[in-house]
């Protein structure tokens, strides 16, 4: 059928693959022009980027940062297929790492009732935490970004709060550090041996299922169906009979479950306890995959692994003499480009497709006037 | 007075927004007064004396008709006496009548149209572009505006009129442009040429007329509606007796009938025709009807079923059918392939999905059926629904709805802004389902297309269903009073002022 349609499809592939490539094109000379402007040579730094990148150690590293930020990227994706901008990611997966720590470290089961209790447990204090905000959108219109914003802080607070050695912490050995009780080793996830280069965490089998039941329940259930919907046209949805309220309270929910799984690649995986060095701000670096890669699972992967790429990297054009806020200056590049790309590529394919649709049709019409028989059976072809 | 015909998507919109500056063309000319121009940007056209009245009005409703003037335009006169002097002026001028320190959100429809004309004539336009400029008015303000048109034209103004009503075009041009896709198929002269003539030029077919033929109507009633109320939504009425509540609410407003004890009955096979000037509580009754908006009070039968309080996907697999009046905001996913659309508003009904997934295959499908039998001109069901004309989208909107067999269709504007051809299309299906019992309530600006298409009709004013008639006798000048307020009860050929009277007591 239709060379138009393939035609059209492969165009919008190429479309969708344009924007981020000419996002991080761009990003890469503003780049190479901070690096000049410091008076250092900026091809030096790339290539020792992509030497130091592409080691076997920087490869496990990656692919473990990876992990963490793909679930981070796919908690706001959820969101922003909705039209909910949730910021709050951060807050919960905190909040959903420090109390499923604090879970983790009381169980004495055996793992494997330990590790899901520990999951759903992380999943369940994400969701609850975003549903602070779902509820308070749906019933008092109180707008997600704001709600959330504040109850990042109060879950920093809260987590403050608790980790102290009378509460739900404990003093460390050596008496300087607080962290919760760790794990017993029995509830640690498994791990990939990989050698000298380290040890790839099992968690990125989840990280995995996670984007499959994404793409799954997005593209192929009705529910997918309607919280597209809803994203698209809120006013649509609605005339359609999807309750637009339901939806927003629901994914404000899936947002938030993701979203406790974010700690749990760092906690089962690495640390296996709680205390002030876990990992902040990766919800707001989750914000920035889910745009790089168009909220689309396999666009999100490829974003979760340059971000972890580029950490790797410039952490070591650190050591080598160069400035450490050079990552800060490619990432924000990226995302900056990245949204003014989009809005850019998707409006000039829109109208490129508008265009095209009208010449075919005026072609199609031209022909009846001609030849009605050829026509019509061409245009049986096209609704084929 | 120039006037435009042409069908949708003949260019006609285009053209207009190459002359005002919004588009530029890749070829050609335009002259103004004699000298060749190009224009980058509307105010290059402003320039120019070049004004456009669009069809949706673009004025602030907060605002008085004074600052909605000057906005933009304050270089002009500034905003203060001087400003309004002139506004004073013009509107005088040109007998417009215009009230400055009116608010906008007070004004009716056709004064709105009124100071969008000022608008333009105070920004020193010579030439007039009106898009449309009738399809939201009832008879007797299409006349008052073509008396100000008139008055325009005789102070040496050119007026670029753009209509699908050709009627009004035949009556009121002088000259008449036909254009069809993209090119000028040929001029006409209203002294001489026919309506029919007219519509020939522009699709190069026959006119196609809604008329109903034989009736279908039995008497086992699909929709009964019974004192159906609708207060003000937004804000939640709020007692009176609380003012510190009512704060930062407009407490005139809160708590307004939009619906306003509505009640009538839809049989199988019966169309039910609802005339009234947009916003006399016409959108909320759908938004009832579907289950958008809850009812105050009121009870909504369907085929025997109470569903006053069922959700809207309940009543939509019910068996209503729903050609919304925007169909842009409720009926498609502009940005969604034609697929995706056809899914909408039925993903829980076959073919669409089985159990809790989505069917894609059976969908494609289906949607290849529909594009097939609905004539929806488009090269494939990947598309998106944006890049389709009106007419396609419409027709594949109304594929759609009648994909799933309806018991009862509410039908909002049916044809607005879709092409002659397309139109008779429409109506032919309409017609078709209503021989096999369908129930339809058809909701249309159109006074030809209600009179021609209705078995009823009932004029909702302010609310209020205030009088009916019968489709066979009534003309559309009759309706139209009717739609101001200015008849009520049942209207007949020779309208009977005692009868009128005594049926609205």
């Amino acid at each position: 059928m239709n060379k138009l349609t393939s035609r059209i499809d492969k165009e919008r592939l190429l479309l969708g693959i344009a924007a981020p490539l000419l996002a991080v094109v761009a990003a890469l000379v503003v780049t190479a022009l901070v690096i000049l402007s410091t008076g250092k040579d900026p091809f030096a730094a790339f290539s020792d980027m992509v030497t130091y990148g592409s080691a076997s150690d920087s490869q496990v590293y990656i692919l473990n940062k990876a992990t963490t930020y793909y679930l981070a990227g796919v908690a706001v994706a959820i969101g922003f297929r909705m039209n909910l901008f949730n910021i709050g990611v951060d807050g919960q997966y905190r909040l959903a790492a420090f109390i499923a720590a604090v879970l983790g470290g009381a169980l004495t089961l055996p793992g494997f009732i330990a590790i899901p209790l520990i999951i759903l447990c992380a999943m369940g204090v994400g969701a609850l935490w975003a549903a602070i905000a779902g509820i308070l959108k749906v019933t008092r219109g109180v707008s997600e970004v704001i709600a959330t914003i504040m109850l990042n802080s109060i879950a920093t607070a809260v987590i403050g709060y608790f980790l102290q050695p009378e509460r739900l912490g404990e003093l460390q050995q050596g008496g300087t550090l607080v962290s919760t009780k760790p794990l017993p080793e029995g509830s640690w996830f498994f791990t990939v041996d990989a050698g000298p280069a380290g040890t790839v965490w099992g968690f990125i089998v989840v990280a995995v299922i996670v984007g499959l039941a994404y793409w799954f329940v997005l593209g192929r259930t009705r529910f997918g169906f309607d919280l597209r919907t809803v994203g698209q046209s809120e006013s649509a949805a609605s005339a359609s009979g999807v309750s637009v309220k339901r939806m927003v309270a629901t994914s404000m929910l899936i947002s938030g479950a993701v979203a406790g799984l974010i700690g749990m690649p760092t906690l089962l995986n690495d640390s296996h306890q709680f205390d002030n060095s876990f990992p902040v701000g990766i919800g707001f670096t989750g914000i920035a995959i889910a745009l790089l890669g168009r909220n689309h699972p396999v666009g999100i992967a490829l974003g979760a692994l340059l971000w972890g790429y580029l950490e790797r990297t410039t952490n070591h054009l650190e050591m080598q003499g160069y400035d450490k806020e050079i990552l800060g200056v490619i990432q924000g590049v990226i995302v900056l480009c990245v949204v003014i790309a989009y809005e850019v590529v998707r409006r000039y394919g829109l109208m490129r497709q508008q265009h095209r649709v009208g010449a075919e049709l005026a072609a199609q019409a031209a022909a009846p006037a001609q030849a009605p028989a050829a026509a019509s059976t061409e245009n049986q072809e096209v609704a084929k | 007075m120039h006037a435009l015909c042409g069908e949708n998507g003949a260019g006609k919109s285009t053209l207009m927004k190459i002359l005002y500056g919004m588009q530029k063309p890749d070829e050609g000319t335009i002259t103004v007064d004699g000298a060749q121009v190009s224009f980058h940007n509307p105010a290059d056209a402003i320039a120019c004396g070049i004004g456009m009245v669009h069809q949706h009005f673009m004025l602030a409703d907060n605002l008085t008709v004074l600052e909605n003037v000057v906005l933009g335009a304050e270089k002009l006169y500034g905003i203060g006496a001087k400003a309004r002097k002139k506004i004073n002026e013009i509107s005088d001028a040109y007998g417009l009548n215009v009230r400055p320190d009116a608010l906008v959100e007070q004004l009716g429809v056709a004064d709105r149209q009124r100071v969008e004309i000022l608008k333009v004539l105070y920004r020193g336009a010579r030439t007039l572009i009106l898009d449309e400029p009738t399809a939201v008015l009832v008879p007797q303000e299409v006349d008052a505006l073509f008396d100000n048109l008139r008055e325009l034209k005789s102070e040496g103004l050119t007026v670029i009129f753009i209509s699908h009503k050709l009627g009004e075009v035949l009556h009121v041009a002088d000259e008449i442009t036909v254009i069809r896709r993209g090119t000028t198929v040929g001029n006409a002269d209203p002294k001489t040429t026919t309506t029919k003539q007219l519509a020939e030029l522009m699709v190069g077919s026959e006119l196609p007329s809604p008329e109903t033929r034989e009736s279908t109507v039995t008497d086992v009633p699909m929709l009964t509606v019974k004192g159906l109320r609708v207060a003000e939504t937004g804000v939640t009425p709020v007692p009176k007796e609380s003012p510190k509540d009512a704060y930062g609410h407009e407490g005139a407003q809160v708590g307004r009938l939009l619906l306003d004890d509505v009640d009538f009955t839809i049989h199988k096979g019966e169309v039910l025709g609802i005339a009234g000037v947009e916003g006399n509580g016409q959108t909320e009754l759908i938004e009832v009807l579907m289950g958008m908006t809850t009812p105050d009070a009121g009870v909504i039968t369907l085929d025997g079923a109470d569903i006053t309080k069922a959700p809207v996907r309940r009543r939509r697999e019910g068996g209503i059918g729903y050609i919304p009046e925007d169909r842009h905001r409720h009926g498609l996913l502009l940005e969604s392939p034609l697929w995706e659309n056809r899914v909408l508003g039925h993903v829980t009904e076959r073919p669409n999905s089985k159990g809790g997934l989505i069917d894609i295959k059976a969908a494609r499908a289906d949607t290849e059926r529909i594009v097939r039998e609905y004539d929806v001109r488009t090269p494939g069901i990947d598309v998106t629904a944006a890049s389709l004309s009106g007419g396609n989208q419409q027709k594949l909107i109304v594929g759609r709805e009648m994909s799933h067999h309806p018991k009862l269709l509410i039908a909002a504007h049916p044809t607005r802004g879709v092409d002659v051809g397309a139109q008779a299309q429409i109506w032919d299906q309409i017609r078709e389902a209503r021989r096999d019992g369908l129930a339809v309530l058809l909701i249309s600006a159109d006074l030809d297309e209600l009179i021609g298409l209705s078995d009823t009709l009932r004029v909702m004013f302010r609310g209020r269903l205030v009088a009916d008639a019968d489709p066979a006798t009534i003309t559309p000048e009759e309706l139209g009073s009717a739609m101001t307020g200015a008849a009520t009860g049942h209207l007949e050929a020779p309208t009977d002022p005692e009868h009128a009277k005594d049926a609205a007591r």
